[in-house]
């Protein structure tokens, strides 16, 4: 299998849907030149009527993409941030997650809102790092967050061919991931988990760039006599509780290593669903490994203050080895 | 020709007045009658009555023609009557019933008949007209001749999103009409208080087409200008910006009155307004070149009476939505692993 990279794959994904589906187009800011490189070359091949520059109108042509939905195309938008969801956040809430059903079922919005460098890139400030992939999904729209360039182009695929809105965050720090993947034509179902690494100490279930700093901090928990077992949940919502459990089940301890803010956040939902659907199965408090909620600051020392890491996984990891039932603090375990 | 010396007014009088008449009753009847059904506690929420302004969906969706996809407002029950949607769905719909156009889900906000081309009632303001611009470009995109019709009020001219839409639509020359209706109030704010223009239609000049603002109480100047409009779209490849100047002589909603203490419009406006009304106006025309007769048009009046009454008979017997489509229609791809309630 060729190795590329994750950009490649978002690139690979979209240009091979477009080829195969004349209803797909993409459109956004600068996405004719593609600053990520991501859309690069998109119009060389599909032309500029299927790949569109926008002006800087996020709600509009967030609308815009909406109503082509609704009348058969299936438009991909692209935010180059992911502070734009919030500019666009009447289109996103109230009429793309809301339209279908308001309207009893008659209307399908087959559209993908790609939220590309999403996340805390570095250095870029408070407004362009933000990692606000729980925020849709908390009022129904689906998501999904890939941490591989073989589930960026497997996920996003089928992203484009479900019939509802589908957000993809790309994560800024796996962009320029390695990886391989499969040749031909794949999609990857959405809503399904994958144990990515094997130990029956400790369930760590991660998504996005997370999923790497749990593979780190995985070998330096190995020297410890931890062995973790990395769970990518690879989509927010639908969410594959079920492979989750099953997890808990084998190790009775979970941490959640999500880099969002942890107040109402991924890893909260997660620990309320394994709490709820497997108490019996842990042995020790769930522990999240997430973002203060505080804005991220601009300063270098200060924002890797707050941004989770492999070195915050470690930490929250030795607490549920070192606590036991039912006397465990149930702190946030991570910075 | 004799033909040739007819006012084009009395031949558009001639050849629509009697059907357009009786799309402007029947809109008056139904919002008057969901009115009464909602003080009377029969039916819930709340509804935005279109009485006052029927010239105004009616002249420009006969004007538009059938093929028109439109998105449509909070206030839509008077596009949808005059697209054609029957009044039986609609009324079963504010009662919240199965059989409503929405199976009960929307409620009188958010009636709407795809099949009718209705592309959805919206109930935050210049959401639906940015919609429409979106079909507007699929329908380019596939190279159909269908346009798209806009409808938004004073108050949404004011709207970021609106602005947003209108500027792509002309950089992407796209087949959309702009109409706003302008009744004269958004909310309880004057809309010379919320405008920076006496006229709507000038903002069209900002993004580079053409706009034009007309009497919306007399629905055939606006079937004619929707006509005018269309051509010039036509020609220019561009969008182009209706302004109907009306009235709606209710509250913005309909329970308003018991709930403001001090009414925000001066009290003989309403009357003013009334002496303009489209119905009254279509009517004394009819009568007055005696095209039809006045036994006729009592007729009309009482078979649009039994419309409405039949549809709110429709849906009173309408059996209710069993409690399991709460949790359908939220996707139209189901996988497993979504919320709680999804089937």
């Amino acid at each position: 299998m060729p190795r590329i990279r994750f950009a490649q794959a978002l690139h690979d994904a979209l240009a091979e849907e477009m080829r195969r589906d004349a209803s797909v187009i993409v459109l956004g800011e600068d996405v004719r030149c593609g600053l990520m490189g991501i859309t690069t070359g998109l119009v060389d091949e599909f032309g500029p009527e299927r790949v569109l520059d926008t002006p800087i109108s996020e709600a509009g042509f967030t609308a815009l993409a909406i109503g082509a939905a609704i009348r058969g195309l299936r438009p991909v938008v692209e935010y180059q941030i992911s502070a734009l969801p919030y500019v666009a956040m009447d289109q996103l809430v109230n009429q793309a997650a809301k339209l279908r059903y308001m309207t009893g079922g008659q209307i399908r919005i087959p559209m993908v809102v790609r939220v590309t460098m999403s996340g805390a890139a570095g250095g870029l400030g408070a407004q362009h790092s933000d990692h606000n992939y729980p925020m849709l999904a908390h009022m129904g729209l689906k998501t999904i967050m890939p941490s591989s360039p073989a589930d960026a182009k497997g996920l996003l695929k089928s992203a484009v061919r479900d019939d509802d809105p589908v957000i993809v965050y790309e994560d800024a720090k796996c962009l320029s991931v390695r990886g391989e993947v499969p040749e031909g034509d794949y999609a990857t179902p959405l809503g399904r988990a994958e144990v990515v690494r094997n130990g029956g100490a400790v369930t760590i279930v991660a998504i996005g760039h997370m999923v790497h700093e749990a593979l780190r901090a995985s070998e330096l928990l190995d020297r410890e006599g931890i062995a973790a077992e990395i769970v990518d949940a690879r989509c927010v919502l639908p969410l594959d509780t079920h492979t989750v459990l099953a997890s808990v089940a084998r190790t009775g301890r979970l941490v959640v290593a999500d880099d969002s803010n942890s107040f109402c956040g991924f890893a909260a939902e997660v620990a309320a669903r394994v709490a709820g659907e497997g108490f019996g199965l842990l042995r020790a408090p769930i522990i999240r490994c997430a973002r203060p909620t505080v804005p991220v600051p601009f300063s270098p020392p200060l924002e890797s203050a707050i941004l989770p890491s492999a070195a915050g996984v470690v930490r929250a990891a030795r607490q549920p080895m070192e606590a036991h039932m039912p006397a465990g603090k149930g702190a946030d375990g991570c910075t | 020709m004799e033909a040739a010396n007819v006012p084009a007014r009395t031949k558009l009088l001639q050849a629509h007045g009697l059907i357009l008449l009786r799309r402007m009753l029947l809109i008056r009847e139904f919002d008057a009658r969901a009115g009464e059904l909602l003080a009377s506690g029969e039916i819930m929420g709340e509804i935005h009555q279109y009485i006052g302004q029927e010239a105004v969906a009616v002249g420009v969706l006969a004007g538009a023609g059938a093929e028109a996809l439109v998105g449509s407002t909070h206030r839509g029950h008077g596009h949808l009557l005059a697209r054609g949607c029957a009044p039986r769905p609609m009324m079963a719909e504010l009662y919240g019933k199965a059989s409503g156009y929405c199976k009960g889900k929307g409620g009188s906000m958010h009636i709407t008949s795809l099949e009718h081309g209705m592309l959805g009632a919206n109930a935050i303001l210049g959401a639906s007209a940015a919609i429409a611009v979106g079909a507007a470009f699929a329908e380019k995109t596939t190279q159909s001749s269908r346009v798209a019709v806009a409808f938004f009020g004073d108050g949404a001219a004011n709207q970021g999103v609106l602005h947003e839409s209108m500027n792509l639509a002309a950089v992407w020359k796209l087949p959309v009409l702009f109409v706003c209706e302008n009744n004269q109030y958004a909310i309880s704010l004057r809309a010379d208080h919320g405008l920076s223009v006496r006229d709507v239609s000038s903002r069209a000049a900002a993004y580079g087409f053409d706009g034009r603002s007309v009497d919306g109480m007399d629905v055939l100047t606006v079937y004619e200008a929707t006509c005018e409009a269309l051509r010039r779209m036509r020609t220019s490849s561009l969008p182009f910006l209706l302004e109907a100047k009306t009235y709606r002589y209710h509250g913005h909603f309909s329970a308003e009155a018991a709930i403001l203490k001090h009414p925000y419009r001066p009290e003989d406006e309403e009357s003013v307004w009334q002496r303009r009304d489209p119905i009254a106006r279509l009517r004394g025309e009819l009568l007055a070149h005696g095209f039809v007769p006045q036994e006729e048009l009592d007729a009309l009046h009482g078979d649009v009476r039994a419309e409405v009454e039949d549809a709110v008979v429709f849906a009173r017997q309408s059996p209710p939505p069993s409690a399991d489509e709460a949790f359908t229609d939220v996707y139209a791809t189901e996988v497993a692993g979504l919320p709680d309630g999804v089937r």
